[in-house]
C-alpha cells in the first residue's frame, strides 16, 4: 500500500482529485431525480474540468503569469535599442505559471454560470407547466398527455 | 432504486478507467510536463511562445489578459456572444411581456409588498449596509477592468463583479429600486453594445487592409508610439466591451430568475 501511494497517489493527487469531484457530479446527474440537483451536479462537474485544467499549468517554483515589472524595466532600454530579439531571453519560462489553462477556464467560469442561468430558468418553465421538478413524475404526466391524444 | 444501482455501477467504472489512466499524467508542478514546455526534443509548447514573447508584442506583463484579449480574440469574443446568447435565451424563455398574466394567475405581489429600501424597516440595516457597499465594489471592479494589463484582473472578472453589486442591491433592497437605476431597456442595451465595442475593434483594423481583430494596425487611430501600445490599448477596449455584456446578462439572469420573468415582486 504505501508503495503505492508514493508512485501513483502523492504525484499525481491533483488528477485522483480531480477524478473523485467528476464522479460525485456524475453520479447526480444520472442517479438524482429532481432537476436541480442535476443542475448541481452539472456544475460539481464542471469545477472538476476547470481544477485539472488550472492544475495542469501549475509549474513548482513558478509565480502566477503577471510579468515582474522589474525584470521589465531593467531590460527594456537594451529592447528598445537592440531589436525584439534581446527580450525573448530575459525572461525565463520557469518562472511563470503556464497561462493558457488560466485563460481558456476564465472563460470557462462566466460562460458556465450564464449556461446555468438558461438551465434554472427551462427548470422555472417546467415547474409552471407541470407543477413539480421531479423528473419521473414529469415523465408520468408527459406519458399520460400523450396516452390521451 | 434501478436507476442507483446503475449509476452507481456506471461511476465506479468509469471513475476506474480514468484513476487507470492518472499514472501515465505528469506529476504535478513539473515545468517539463507536456502542457508546460511541449514535447521533449520536438514541439515547445504554445505557452512557451505566450510567455517568452508577449511583453514584445504587445507590452502587456499580464500574460492572461494579452492572450484572452489578442492572442485567443476570436475565442473571447464568441465566448462573450455566447453569454448574450444565454441572456437572450432566457430573456425568450421566461419573460413576460404582458401586464396581465394570460395564465389567469393572480398578480402576487401587491405594493404593499415591493416596498423601497426606505419604508421598510425590517430590511433598514442590510439595506443601508448594502447600499454603502455597493459603489465600492462598483468602484474596485472598474479597477479589475481598467488594471487587467498590469495585475489579475480582466473584463469578465470586472464583469461578474459589476453584475454582482447590483444583484446584491437588489437582493438587500427590492428589485424595483434597482431597475428604477438599471432598466430593462438599459441592461439589454449594454449588453449589445459591450459586443459592438468588441466587434467594431475587430472591423476597424479590415478599413486599413489588415486582418479582423489584428489591432496593430490601430496605432495610427490612437495615436501611440507604435503597434505594440496600439494592441495594448485595444485590449482595453475590448475588455471594457466584454465588462459591459457580462454585467448586463449577469444582471438580466438575476432579474428574470428571481421574478419568473415578471420584473416585479422578487425575492
Amino acid at each position: 500500500m504505501q508503495p503505492f501511494f508514493q508512485e501513483a497517489v502523492i504525484p499525481h493527487f491533483n488528477f485522483w482529485i480531480y477524478v473523485i469531484i467528476m464522479m460525485v457530479g456524475l453520479w447526480s446527474v444520472i442517479a438524482k431525480n429532481n432537476l436541480i440537483k442535476k443542475l448541481i451536479g452539472l456544475s460539481i462537474f464542471q469545477t472538476a474540468i476547470l481544477l485539472l485544467y488550472v492544475s495542469l499549468g501549475v509549474k513548482e517554483g513558478a509565480t502566477i503569469p503577471v510579468l515582474d515589472h522589474h525584470a521589465l524595466t531593467e531590460s527594456s532600454p537594451t529592447e528598445s535599442s537592440e531589436g525584439p530579439g534581446k527580450k525573448a531571453h530575459a525572461i525565463n519560462p520557469d518562472h511563470y505559471a503556464n497561462p493558457l489553462p488560466h485563460v481558456l477556464m476564465l472563460t470557462a467560469i462566466v460562460v458556465g454560470v450564464a449556461t446555468l442561468g438558461v438551465a434554472l430558468a427551462l427548470t422555472q418553465m417546467i415547474y409552471k407547466d407541470f407543477g413539480t421538478i421531479e423528473e419521473d413524475e414529469v415523465l408520468n404526466q408527459i406519458k399520460a398527455l400523450h396516452d390521451d391524444v | 432504486m434501478k436507476a442507483k444501482i446503475f449509476a452507481s455501477i456506471a461511476v465506479a467504472i468509469t471513475g476506474a478507467v480514468l484513476l487507470y489512466a492518472v499514472t501515465d499524467f505528469p506529476r504535478f508542478g513539473d515545468p517539463r510536463s507536456p502542457a508546460n514546455a511541449g514535447i521533449g526534443g520536438g514541439s515547445p509548447s504554445a505557452s512557451l511562445y505566450y510567455i517568452e514573447n508577449t511583453y514584445r508584442d504587445t507590452k502587456v506583463p499580464n500574460l492572461v489578459t494579452a492572450i484572452l484579449a489578442d492572442y485567443r480574440g476570436y475565442d473571447t469574443m464568441f465566448e462573450t456572444v455566447v453569454i448574450l446568447t444565454a441572456g437572450m435565451s432566457i430573456f425568450a424563455i421566461l419573460r413576460v411581456l404582458r401586464r396581465d398574466d394570460a395564465s389567469g394567475a393572480p398578480d402576487p405581489a401587491p405594493a404593499s409588498s415591493d416596498p423601497s429600501i426606505d419604508g421598510d424597516h425590517h430590511r433598514i440595516i442590510v439595506g443601508t449596509t448594502c447600499r454603502i457597499a455597493a459603489p465600492l465594489i462598483q468602484i474596485f471592479a472598474l479597477y479589475v477592468v481598467a488594471h487587467g494589463h498590469h495585475s489579475p484582473g480582466g473584463g469578465f472578472q470586472g464583469g461578474v463583479m459589476l453584475g454582482a453589486s447590483f444583484i446584491l442591491i437588489a437582493l438587500s433592497g427590492s428589485l424595483r429600486d434597482t431597475l428604477v437605476r438599471f432598466g430593462e431597456q438599459q441592461y439589454l442595451r449594454l449588453a449589445f453594445i459591450g459586443i459592438l465595442i468588441y466587434a467594431g475593434f475587430g472591423f476597424l483594423p479590415l478599413w486599413v487592409g489588415r486582418n479582423f481583430l489584428d489591432y496593430g494596425a490601430l496605432s495610427g487611430l490612437l495615436m501611440t508610439s507604435g503597434e505594440e501600445m496600439a494592441r495594448s490599448h485595444s485590449m482595453l477596449g475590448v475588455e471594457i466591451g466584454v465588462a459591459m455584456t457580462v454585467m448586463s446578462i449577469m444582471f438580466a439572469i438575476f432579474a428574470n430568475l428571481s421574478t419568473r420573468g415578471r420584473l416585479r415582486g422578487g425575492l
